[in-house]
């Protein structure tokens, strides 16, 4: 049977978890990463990445998983299957407790669990999702072909993405609260150059119509007044959640969006607990900066497994 | 991805599939979606649990477009499951064991 206590656990298997993993095992540390799906974590909802250096014609988010995941495999990472849905930081000893089986325990932990795509929290989305109603555009663009759908959003994925709709799509319309994006300047020039999108400037989406499917949106501009268009589908794209269900906020003092704070080796306020990547409290969520909190991460628990011994 | 455990159905034996009284899961998926492969690990744990009371398969949604049209499927990875031939409910995006331990259940 395996040991259920180890030196260090990751906990998540996305660029930041992967890349602890590469480190911890490189480092011959007795890991173990802990993953409840498929490892690759949000890159997997990515279409193209363009800004992952290494890769000059730049790389799907699918095929960066698979080449993180194996770099990671080639040096013996300790990996499992698994869904941790509490755990107990109180003492040295932490432990994790999974949906199925035995508790985990370790001496150190990085937490790298993530984010998730925000819902707009409107009438008819929920209802709809599924129906019309997506969060993953490299997912559902195919079943857009010949139609005309919205994308809700101003940040690098919601424009991003857009362009990647009018491959499918006959019509993309952008809806925006602001007046201006805020996406990178190149993605926002390679928007506004493709003539099948179109932009509906300081507005906000209330509802979300449809039966069987989305027929159309509710629309609020800045100024009051409201109108509706006509839409196939809807593709919500406002930024993220953390993935924090798992984790005792008040011991980590999360902020009050719900993200882990840490000093910057990623050290959390509890001795021998780190996080890294898209849990962290930052302003910036990158592939690359997820994959460098994960290196760091692992040499911080180096460290404290050293003045523990 | 729906893993290679996991039997493919394609339109030609859906129907004959899903008729049995057996309650059946499958699993809309597609080679381009990473969702639907975060997902196999946890419909490929189902599988072995609910050998012999439920029955679970995946679908290509490229090389299959008619069944997926038939149930108006706009996002993958969408679960259905069906009892008797009949629809019961249905899942979208990459959800947990749990959730989909109670979409089954729901058959049983």
């Amino acid at each position: 049977m395996a040991s259920t206590h180890h030196k260090l656990i990751i906990l998540g298997g996305g660029p930041a978890g992967l890349t602890a993993g590469l480190y911890a095992a490189r480092a011959r540390m007795d890991h173990l990463l802990i993953e409840k799906g498929a490892e690759g974590g949000q890159v997997l909802l990515t279409d193209w990445i363009d800004n992952y250096p290494g890769f000059p014609d730049g790389i799907s988010g699918f095929d960066l998983a698979e080449k993180m995941t194996a770099q990671a495999r080639r040096f013996e990472l300790n990996s499992m299957f698994g869904n941790v849905v509490s755990m107990d930081l109180s003492e040295p000893v932490k432990k994790l407790h999974l949906e199925d089986g035995d508790p985990l325990s370790c001496d150190t932990l990085i937490i790298c669990t993530g984010a998730h795509p925000r819902p707009l929290g409107v009438p008819g989305e929920k209802e709809l999702t599924g129906k019309g109603v997506s969060y993953c555009a490299t997912c559902d663009a195919p079943f857009y072909r010949n139609q005309h759908v919205a994308v809700v959003g101003g940040g690098n994925t919601a424009v991003q993405e857009a362009s990647h709709l009018t491959k499918f799509a006959d019509k993309v319309t952008l809806i925006h609260r602001r007046d201006e994006l805020r996406a990178t300047k190149i993605v926002q020039e390679k928007a506004f150059a493709n003539p099948k999108i179109d932009f509906i400037w300081d507005s906000t989406v209330t509802a979300i119509n449809g039966g069987d499917g989305v027929e159309s949106l509710q629309i609020l501009n800045n100024d009051g007044t409201e109108s509706s268009i006509a839409v196939d589908g809807v593709f919500v794209l406002i930024g993220v959640l953390p993935n924090n269900e798992m984790l005792p906020l008040d011991t980590l003092k999360a902020d009050k969006g719900g993200f882990i704070p840490t000093d910057l080796e990623t050290r959390t306020i509890v001795p021998g607990v780190m996080a890294a990547g898209d849990i962290r409290s930052k302003e910036v969520r990158q592939v690359v900066n997820a994959a460098g909190e994960g290196a760091t991460a692992v040499l911080a628990a180096e460290q404290y497994l050293t003045n523990l011994s | 991805m729906a893993s290679d455990k996991i039997k493919d159905v394609s339109d030609a034996d859906f129907e004959s599939i899903i008729s049995s009284d057996t309650p059946c899961l499958v699993d809309f998926w597609a080679p381009w979606c990473g969702p639907c492969k975060a997902i196999g690990p946890v419909v490929e744990a189902l599988a072995d649990e609910y050998e012999g009371k439920a029955t679970i398969v995946k679908m290509n949604v490229d090389d299959n477009p008619a069944t997926p049209g038939k149930f108006g499927i706009r996002a993958i990875p969408t679960l259905i499951l069906f009892k008797s031939g009949e629809k019961v409910d249905q899942v979208t995006g990459a959800v947990g064991k749990a959730q989909l331990i109670d979409l089954i259940e729901k058959a049983l």
